[in-house]
């Protein structure tokens, strides 16, 4: 009788890891999460409310630590992955640290890094006190009150999207496709915090393609009277009395707009991470033009990659949701169990 | 630099700050479905009146709403009350209700008075 394959080390305790391992684990996979923070869960821990129906974002917490309770699972965290090598039919993972882990299978989740804003230096991130990114308003949320540097409460607050994405000038071509709703979610939350404050989004195309989305952009018009405005911002300033002003050209109006806020919010994209990247160059894993893992095939192996044993889940090979990251984190429990079993790449 | 700052022609920029809102805030209070229009052009597609006129009911609405009222009076009269608009609006709004209240508005407020 042949040897059992069945060891599968996952790089990555985010969603899409944790949520492969615990489909691995329960079928009887023995697993290895590599993770390179000290706590599992990546930017879902960074997150308070979440779209389309502001579910805390705990819950989510809660649910992907069930599924990583599971005595086939090992998680090795404050670790970090720098190289993949096959041998045979075996992989051989070597850390930072020195050491080396030996598995059958390896599934990669190294998910995304938020786009860093200060690069889009025209909007004075890192610069000015009150442009902050989505990122920080979630923190500002979490903490439970929206307010300025100063402790002022803003009155008039805007959102951009597409900061990092769909700009060639950052070399960033593709949709982030998460933004525009978070932007939605955001600015009723803003007008939740603060019921008398205005909301401005700023936007190229309002890109509301999930489930619910839609919905939620008609509410946030219909019952928190958000104020649309077409055009990405140009550039933002800050005046004399400490309140920002930004330039936009108002292109349904077909005319430049300026206006002061009190806060301005970037929609960081997201981005390839740079664990991820690092991992392509030193293992020979193909990357595609937006920098993510390119699939082995768009339609049918979205979790495949050009080494046969070696999976993607989630957001390291495309801006994803929570959703969508669980069913492609599953997907790739499918496809490694497919290979283990039956030896199909 | 005089001539090629980059400050915005005042005579173009829309100052949103400096503009009075209150047409927009007299109709939002009055037709909520004011606020949803999504700027999706159906309504002055269809417009009989835009047919033989500059007359844009999509462009009149984010007139009012940037508080570009001067500009939105002048082309307030054009609309023939059809309702062919509300017949095509995705969004399902009342858009003969927002230019009879539009009108109504500018009537009450001597300052913009049509």
């Amino acid at each position: 009788m042949p040897e059992m394959k069945d060891t599968v080390v996952i790089v990555g305790g985010g969603s899409a890891g944790m949520e492969t391992a615990g489909q691995l684990a329960r079928a009887g996979f023995i697993v290895t999460i590599i993770e390179r923070e000290e706590i599992t869960g990546g930017h879902v821990n960074d997150w308070y409310h979440l779209f389309p129906d502001r579910r805390d974002s705990l819950e989510v917490i809660e649910y992907l630590n069930r599924q990583i309770n599971n005595g086939n699972i090992t998680l090795l965290t404050g670790k970090t992955v720098e190289n993949i090598n096959k041998n045979n039919e075996t992989f051989f993972v070597s850390t930072n640290d020195g050491d080396e882990i030996s598995a059958d299978a390896v599934v990669m989740a190294t998910g995304f890094d938020l786009f860093r804003s200060e690069r889009k230096e025209e909007y004075g991130y890192g610069i000015y006190d009150n442009v902050i990114t989505a990122a920080d308003l979630e923190a500002l949320f979490r903490k439970g009150k929206v307010a300025r540097v100063d402790g002022e409460i803003p009155q008039k607050v805007g959102l951009v999207h597409c900061v990092g994405s769909r700009d060639e000038k950052v070399g960033n071509v593709y949709c982030s496709k998460l933004c525009c709703v978070t932007a939605v979610k955001q600015a009723m939350e803003i007008r939740k915090h603060i019921p008398d404050a205005r909301v401005f989004c700023f936007y190229m195309d309002m890109r509301m393609g999930g489930a619910l989305y839609e919905e939620l952009y008609r509410e946030s018009q219909e019952k928190y009277g958000i104020n649309y405005i077409r055009g990405k911002v140009s550039e933002v300033s800050e005046n004399i009395s400490n309140r920002l002003v930004i330039k936009v050209e108002d292109t349904l109006a077909g005319r430049p707009l300026r206006m002061e806020l009190d806060l301005l919010v970037l929609m960081a994209g997201m981005e390839m991470s740079e664990g991820g990247a690092g991992i392509a160059r030193s293992s020979g894993l193909k990357t595609g033009e937006n920098r993510f893992f390119a699939p082995f095939d768009h339609h049918f192996g979205s979790n495949r990659s050009n080494i046969p044993g070696l999976f993607y889940a989630g957001t390291c090979t495309a801006p994803m949701n929570i959703t969508e990251t669980i069913s492609h984190a599953r997907a790739a429990a499918a496809d490694v169990i497919d290979y283990l079993r039956n030896g199909n790449r | 630099m005089d001539k090629f700052g980059f400050t915005i022609l005042k005579e173009r920029h829309i100052d949103y700050d400096a503009n009075d809102k209150c047409i927009a805030d007299y109709i939002a209070s009055r037709e909520p479905g004011f606020m949803l229009c999504i700027e999706c052009g159906c309504c002055s597609a269809t417009c009989t009146s835009g047919n033989f006129t500059r007359f844009s009911l999509r462009e009149l609405q984010i007139l009012i709403r940037r508080g570009e009222n001067d500009l939105a009076r002048e082309d307030i009269s054009k609309c023939m009350l059809c309702g062919k608009c509300i017949l095509v609006c995705p969004r399902g709004v009342n858009t003969r209700n927002v230019v009879t209240l539009a009108r109504e508005a500018f009537q009450k407020n001597m300052n913009n008075a049509v």
